[in-house]
This record gives structure tokens, C-alpha cells and sequence, in this order.
């Protein structure tokens, strides 16, 4: 199926906005490739918990960094393959539900590709401007290069030598979680970039989740922060506090204590299992996760406002 | 001024901090090498710009953060970017002069481990993986790497070699085309190393107080080369550590 084809088969209604159960209920299947992208902040946490209270299973989790959330999913069974480019704990340590898959295949094997960080973010890029490779200065005399042999090196055709190249890396789905997107899935962020833009447009399919739906008007006021445009959207979530514990610029911080807390209870699989009973299987929804928590807790993470100046874009008629 | 007591988390983040005297820019990993890039600007580099991997061009951190994509590296940064802009246009681009890595192993032409222990289809220990590391590695203008000086980390053969140093030696970086300089210096919790040689092998290059020329051999697993000339570093002034303590990290996550 062609780039074009594909993207004019995106339901063209006005308004995808739908609950997290039904987004994920709709486009993230058994064995289905997937993304939940964001580096250290914007990770949609609510969206991996609604996959594994769906008990989905064979998934291959793609992320440069797959943080707590992935570690999670894959206590939980969800997962047959992970890609990746850092697996440890951000500025803490490490992943120990991911050690464990891989170290003792628990609770069952994982299979794993690995990369570079530009290595994953040229995939994305590549994926998302349908181009059959992408190159980049990196890999030669890295023992990488025979850990993964999608890896390759190849002759410059311009004649400087050897050069790495990586395949284009389509995901079936990716999961975006933002500050703020109108009914239409016109998405806007700002904040750390990361490679939300690269992931959205590689994907076959893209579920936005935000902390805001604004109108249409609000978006088109400041064209240039619409990072994600809502042609290659498939369903707009509105979840306020989705991406706790990582953080949402402006709206709260890094919840750095969970972090710290989960490095010393993921160490057992069983207290694992128990987390995960009470704070996922055991609640409806994110809203009850929210709730739990209890607005105080979340009140402690908002930072002091630090507003932008406005600028102006002209009006030219 | 042997009176003034100090870590040795402290020592190395005020070598490091020196050692970025008069630089413009560098590349900032999380934990020591973030508090030495901010102790550099207070004390010889006041014009050095902090990149960070996560998109962040000219980063004025109001707190220290605990990970390289924490929110206050966004506030008050001059640029943010996206991943593919910040290692392509700034990193490959060659804009980045100085860049502080770290890993599980290193060995005498300073590669770098930091995937496994073990077999790497069926790992002892599963590390997190390069990061940026390699990248940084291959193009960063300089690197200076910091590590703690450990029999097991300093290391005859690497379990896998993940980001590049001076490979097998001398020119056989610059023969495999990779841009960036390679490794310069390592700075550990005892001495400090470089590769000054025609063979780029680690030798030592300064001692610390009160460390010999044994007590690093102790902890080296090859017999490490020694400069014509051995150094003493000097410890970490009052200036130098009030500064650490009161400004660059007030709630000691690093010391």
C-alpha cells in the first residue's frame, strides 16, 4: 500500500477523539509492532497500562528508552521482541524486569534488537519519509555491528569511504502522548522534540494522547508548534496526567521518587506482579489511577508558570 | 589546604571541571560529568555551552537534574531540538568539541563497554547499551572519559566493544575514517590517564595525593605504561568545592 493510499484511508471525520480503552481496544492487536515514544518526558504511561489491563500479548515494544513503562509491560507478559537503544533506568540504574527476560527468561524469553541512539532515530526517519535507508557516521569498529546485522556498512557511492546505514523502521502503531490537540488530532508540543515527529509520520497508525483538547483556533494561531498534523492521525485521547510518573513541560515534572522507588521494587518479580495488580489490573481506568494518587499528589509536580512571549505571525490578506 | 577534607567524587569533578579550561562546547552525560560541565562554567570555562543528547542546545539548568531529559535543561536553553537534528546538526555536524563518556570496561586504547558482561546472546549482566555513546564516541572533536579506577573495569579485553576509542591503537581510528580525535584523558578517582604515545595506549599521567604509581597498577588489569614525567594533581581547592557543595549541587545526589 502505498504512503499516499494510505494516508487518504484515514477516517477523514471531524473529530477522532475516543477513550483510551477504545483507542487501543481498535488499532493495538496481539502481535502487533508498536511505539510508545517520548524521550524521559511525554511517555504514555496510560496507554501502556490500558494494553497490558487488555492483556495483550506477542507485541514487538519498540523505544530508544524503554523506561518504565516497557519494563512493566514486559513483567506483565505483553511482549515477544524489544527494540531499543538505552534499556536502563534514567539517571538511576537499571531495568530489572527487562534484565530479568533477558538474563533468565522471566516471565518468558525476550528477543531483542539493539541500536544507537541516532541509529534508531535514523529507522524512525527513514520510516517516516519512506526512504530505503538512512545514513549516519557511527557503528565502524563498534562490535554493534555483529550484534545486529541490520546494521550495515556500505561503500559511499560518492566515494569517501566506508558509511553505516539502518532500514527504515515502520511501526504498526505508534502512541504520542503531547500538551495539547484539537478534535482532529492537529497536535501540538513543545518541550523535548525528541523524535515524536519521525515515530508519527513512520507509523501505519497514530494515537495521539494529550493533556488538553483545544479548539481548532488555538492550533492554527501557532502553525509552527503543531508538530504532529491530524492527516496521519487515527484517534485523539484526552488524558490528563497520562504520562506519570515521566513529566509533560509546563504542565507537571518528573515524578523522580517513582522513578527512584521503582529501581528498588522491581527488583522482585513478585512485588512486581503485586504493583501491578494494585495500581493497573486492580483500577478502570487512568482516571482511577489519578484519583488514587489524589490531586495534592499531582499538585506537588506543577512547576511555577514560565510563559513565552507571544510572536506574531502577520496577518496578510 | 591538606586540611580541607574531600570525596573522591569531589576530586573528579573538579579535575574534570579543569580540564574544560577555555572550551566552548560540550557534551553532557548525567551524574559526575553533569556536575563538572556546571562547576566548569563557574570557574574556567564561563562561555561553555552544554549539550545535552536528549535535543538540548545551550542548556541553564536552574537544578541539577537527575536525568539527561529532565524539564529544566528545556527552560532557558538557547536552542531544543529534535534527536535527529541535535546528532546530526550538532554532534555529526562536528559542533561538539568536548564530550564526557563513561562505561562498565575500558581498555588500554580506551574502548568502551557499556552492553554486556558476558556473552552477548546470553548475557551475565545485561548494561544498558550505547545511548548515544557511540555516536558521541566516533564524532565528539575530544573525549575525556571518567571512571572509577576498578580491577573490573579497567580491563585486558572487553566483553564488547561498544563505543570506539583508539581501537587497536595508534592510527588505527584515523585509518577507519571516524572524525572525532578519540579518547584524550581518563579521569578516575585516583589519577589521571592519557593516551600521549604513538601507540595511544593509556599511561598514566598524574597522580592524586596520597596515591602511588602502585596503587593504580592495583586496580588496572594489564601493566599500565607511565609517562616520562608523572604529575600531582592537586586536590580540589576551598573555592573549588564550595562551589560543588553550594551552587552546582546543593542536595549532594552526586557526592
Amino acid at each position: 500500500m502505498s504512503a499516499l493510499h494510505d494516508a487518504m484511508n484515514k477516517p477523514a471525520k471531524a473529530d477522532k477523539l475516543v477513550s483510551m480503552r477504545e483507542a487501543i481496544a481498535t488499532y493495538v492487536g496481539d502481535g502487533c509492532s508498536l511505539a510508545i515514544e517520548g524521550f524521559t518526558g511525554f511517555i504514555s504511561m496510560a496507554a501502556g497500562h490500558e494494553i497490558i489491563r487488555q492483556k495483550r500479548r506477542e507485541l514487538t515494544l519498540i523505544r530508544m528508552t524503554p523506561d518504565l513503562i516497557y519494563d512493566q509491560m514486559i513483567a506483565a507478559g505483553t511482549a515477544r521482541k524489544l527494540i531499543f537503544s538505552y534499556t536502563g533506568n534514567p539517571g538511576v540504574g537499571s531495568l530489572y524486569c527487562i534484565r530479568r527476560a533477558v538474563e533468565k527468561s522471566i516471565p518468558g524469553p525476550l528477543e531483542w534488537e539493539e541500536y544507537s541512539h541516532y541509529g534508531l532515530v535514523g529507522r524512525y526517519a527513514a520510516g517516516a519519509s519512506r526512504a530505503p535507508f538512512f545514513p549516519l557516521r557511527s557503528y565502524i569498529g563498534s562490535d554493534m555491528l555483529k550484534a545486529n546485522p541490520l546494521i550495515k556498512l556500505i561503500d559511499d557511492p560518492y566515494g569517501t569511504g566506508k558509511i553505516a546505514v539502518v532500514p527504515p523502521l515502520n511501526p504498526d502503531v505508534a502512541i504520542l502522548h503531547a500538551q495539547r490537540a484539537d478534535r482532529r488530532g492537529n497536535t501540538q508540543l513543545w518541550g523535548l522534540l525528541g523524535m515524536q515527529k519521525e515515530v508519527a509520520f513512520a507509523a501505519e497508525h497514530v494515537i495521539v494522547v494529550v493533556e488538553e483538547i483545544v479548539d481548532e483556533s488555538i492550533i492554527r494561531a501557532d502553525p509552527n508548534r503543531t508538530v504532529i498534523p491530524g492527516l496521519i492521525v487515527d484517534a485523539v485521547v484526552h488524558e490528563p496526567y497520562g504520562a506519570h510518573p515521566s513529566y509533560v513541560q509546563g504542565y507537571y515534572d518528573r515524578d523522580n521518587e517513582s522513578y527512584l522507588a521503582w529501581d528498588k521494587l522491581s527488583q522482585d518479580h513478585g512485588a512486581v506482579l503485586a504493583w501491578l495488580d494494585e495500581w493497573v489490573y486492580g483500577l478502570e481506568n487512568h482516571a482511577a489511577y489519578v484519583r488514587k494518587l489524589g490531586q495534592a499528589y499531582f499538585d506537588r509536580l506543577k512547576p511555577e508558570p514560565l510563559l513565552a512571549p507571544s510572536v506574531d505571525y502577520g496577518r496578510y490578506r | 589546604m591538606s586540611e580541607v577534607t574531600y570525596t573522591d567524587s569531589e576530586m573528579m569533578i573538579a579535575v574534570a571541571a579543569r580540564m574544560l579550561k577555555g572550551a566552548r562546547t560540550v557534551f553532557v552525560g548525567v551524574g559526575l560529568p553533569n556536575v563538572a560541565c556546571n562547576l566548569a562554567r563557574y570557574t574556567v570555562a564561563p562561555d561553555l555551552e552544554l549539550i545535552y543528547e536528549s535535543g538540548v542546545y545551550g542548556a541553564r539548568p536552574e537544578r541539577l537534574p537527575l536525568s539527561i531529559g529532565d524539564p529544566t535543561l528545556v527552560s532557558g536553553a538557547t536552542s531544543v531540538v529534535s534527536m535527529a537534528d541535535l546528532f546530526g546538526l550538532y554532534l555529526q555536524r562536528g559542533l561538539v568539541e568536548i564530550a564526557l563518556l563513561g562505561g562498565a570496561q575500558i581498555d588500554r586504547y580506551g574502548n568502551l563497554n557499556s552492553t554486556v558482561i558476558g556473552e552477548y546472546a546470553k548475557p551475565k549482566t545485561r548494561l544498558p547499551g550505547s545511548g548515544g555513546a557511540l555516536e558521541i564516541a566516533t564524532n565528539a572533536q575530544r573525549t575525556f572519559t571518567i571512571m572509577r579506577l576498578k580491577r573490573r573495569a579497567f580491563v585486558d579485553k572487553l566483553d564488547f566493544l561498544t563505543s570506539p576509542g583508539h581501537l587497536t591503537g595508534g592510527d588505527s581510528r584515523a585509518r577507519l575514517g571516524l572524525p572525532g580525535g578519540g579518547p584524550e584523558i581518563v579521569i578516575t578517582d585516583k589519577a589521571v590517564l592519557n593516551f600521549d604515545n604513538p601507540d595511544r595506549e593509556m599511561q598514566l599521567s598524574a597522580l592524586y595525593p596520597c596515591v602511588t604509581a602502585k596503587d593504580v597498577q592495583a586496580e588496572v588489569g594489564w601493566l599500565l605504561r607511565q609517562a616520562e614525567i608523572i604529575q600531582q594533581t592537586a586536590a580540589p581547592t576551598s573555592e573549588e568545592l564550595r562551589l560543588i557543595r553550594d551552587e552546582v549541587d546543593p542536595h549532594a545526589m552526586y557526592r
